[in-house]
């Protein structure tokens, strides 16, 4: 008797040990999430409520908040950034799941070589991409001494001096970059897709249209939504390819939310307090997509 | 027949298209690391004979071996410290779970929609404070535990079977010993993965970098390059020389990684 007992209380004790294990495990990540993300988020809020350069700040309510959408240029970072948003990432997204269901299939020869195609802007680093983006839409680049060999143009055309053309431009490269990278998102989704489902399909008579609409589309539902989320945040965040591809110019049509932020705090008199209110917004911006993208994603049909 | 036929041929033309386009770029990097900058301009698509001229032009006016030797210390130590931590973590979600950690993982998962750009100024503050600006402490610090890839291996960890934990208690192991005897050999590809991601992420990071490496001693390879394209007149033979050199390590890391890649995001998706 006594002895179960024991056993019991040491079987307990072995729990208790057990979960003690499980919280000093996940402890340092923890501390580390909370000091480089929720403090420094908590600190931005305070600081969001303050006016005045560099360290000298007072409180100045919502000045920040009302200033910001007086701001012109600001305003313009918000329309470019969203501009960027609504046609790269459903252009991009369409564009990576026609090409993952193509890889899929299990016919297709040279599979490994197109998906390494494919996949490799991705591993070129951000202000690497967007320099060889830059030297190829220069006036004296790649794409205008082409054009003008093949008697299209006379003489080179400044895509990146015009408005729409700069913003198109980043568009391309955006989609260049990382069509490769959700492509792999989407083949690891379809692995978990039983093939024999587009085998019964196809003897059934159902197109390849149907095919990819009724059957890959509903069961990527998943996938899709992760990677909408995953764009819409790097989207809203957009900096490397502001900077470097076409410097926000010109004068600021393609400048982003980030950019113009950094050029607040880092590049000309800082103004630490506006900045941090501005970056606010783009949190809660981000919380307000993502909130939407899974109400509409999590909808049963 | 003829009709399957047909859309077949048009999956290889437009496969091959859209391969060719993704390539591209990356040829015409190559290609031009190797030509004179008017060579660029005018379009050439062929190896020239100025790589060598390009490669002193380069090292003679940037630090180009100090930048890269940053780029591998900041990324290499990040990439352990961050494996090690979060995978640590992800373990510890899954295989202890009880309601107080998955409340813990769910608030930390809300981390992930906060914009970077937001806790930078915080952070510089912070960090300038500490007097740690210029160090690969301050580098590595903000990005050494993320949402994502403790989600990874808490997923990873989901498939990791029970019974080897039982096994391995019985046998005498203790906890620690289970994780990195047990667990960490059989995940490897996900490892591998996590990896690839952390490492590229680290390696290509350029905002946070920008802002606290201000000594020309500190910078990294994207800062080195950017850095390039600040004068009025750009050589491009050299600039695409440089956005080679930066652009390599990651470029034979994703080649050896790729399988393992594609693996351990199979493994994470699920």
């Amino acid at each position: 008797m006594s002895q179960t007992k024991g056993a019991k209380k040491r079987k307990l004790s072995l729990e208790k040990k057990h979960n003690l294990t499980g919280w000093i495990f996940l402890t340092p990540a923890t501390i580390m999430i909370a000091v480089m993300s929720f403090w420094p988020m908590i600190q931005a809020f305070i600081l969001s409520f303050q006016t005045g350069k560099a360290n000298k700040l007072k409180f100045g309510g919502f000045t920040n908040y009302i200033r910001m959408f007086q701001d012109k240029d600001f305003m313009q970072s918000l329309s470019n950034t969203f501009f960027y948003l609504i046609i790269q990432v459903p252009v991009m997204l369409i564009l990576a799941l026609i090409l993952a269901s193509m890889l899929n299939n299990k016919n297709l020869r040279f599979k490994g070589l197109f998906r390494t195609a494919i996949f490799l802007p991705c591993a070129t680093s951000l202000v690497s991409y967007a320099i060889i983006f830059r030297s190829l839409f220069g006036v004296d680049g790649f794409i205008n001494s082409v054009l003008i060999k093949l008697g299209i143009l006379n003489t080179g055309y400044n895509f990146l001096g015009n408005a729409t053309s700069a913003k198109i431009v980043i568009i391309i490269a955006l989609i260049w970059r990382w069509t490769g990278y959700n492509m792999v998102f989407y083949l690891s989704g379809l692995q978990n897709i039983e093939y024999s489902v587009y085998e019964a399909a196809k003897i059934d008579g159902a197109s390849p249209m149907q095919t990819f609409f009724k059957i890959t589309v509903p069961l990527l539902k998943p996938t899709i939504l992760l990677t909408t989320i995953m764009s819409t945040n790097g989207t809203l965040q957009l900096f490397d390819e502001s900077v470097n591809l076409t410097k926000g110019g010109p004068s600021n049509a393609t400048i982003t939310m980030s950019h113009y932020i950094y050029d607040q705090s880092f590049k000309y008199v800082p103004k630490f307090g506006y900045a941090a209110a501005m970056s606010f917004l783009i949190f809660i911006l981000v919380a307000i997509l993502a909130f939407i993208q899974m109400k509409v994603g999590d909808k049963r049909d | 027949m003829t009709k399957t036929k047909r859309a077949n041929a048009l999956m290889y033309v437009v496969l091959t298209i859209v391969s060719l386009i993704s390539v591209f770029p990356l040829y015409w990097m190559l290609i031009s690391s190797t030509n004179k900058s008017v060579d660029v301009s005018r379009g050439t698509m062929l190896p020239g004979t100025a790589f060598f001229d390009n490669w002193k032009v380069l090292f003679e006016n940037s630090p180009v071996p100090s930048a890269m030797w940053n780029s591998f210390k900041y990324a290499l130590i990040l990439t352990f410290c961050a494996l090690l931590i979060c995978s640590l973590a992800g373990y510890g979600f899954e295989i202890y779970h009880d309601k107080g950690k998955d409340t813990v993982m769910s608030i930390l998962l809300l981390a992930m929609m906060v914009p970077f750009v937001a806790t930078l100024i915080p952070l510089f503050r912070m960090f300038s404070a500490a007097k740690l600006l210029d160090t690969t402490v301050a580098f590595i610090l903000p990005t050494i535990s993320t949402p994502f890839l403790i989600m990874m291996f808490r997923q990873s960890a989901r498939s990791f079977p029970h019974d080897i934990i039982e096994a391995a208690r019985i046998d005498g192991l203790n906890e620690i010993q289970i994780f990195f005897r047990m667990f960490f050999p059989t995940m490897r590809s996900t490892y591998a993965a996590a990896m690839t991601i952390t490492f590229m992420n680290a390696w290509n990071n350029y905002l946070w970098p920008k802002v606290i490496m201000t000594s020309d001693e500190s910078i990294t390879m994207p800062m080195l390059v950017a850095n390039l394209t600040e004068g009025y007149v750009t050589d491009y033979g050299v600039l695409m020389l440089a956005v080679l050199l930066c652009s390599l390590p990651t470029v034979i890391i994703f080649f050896l990684l790729q399988k393992s890649f594609a693996e351990g995001i199979t493994g994470a998706v699920k």
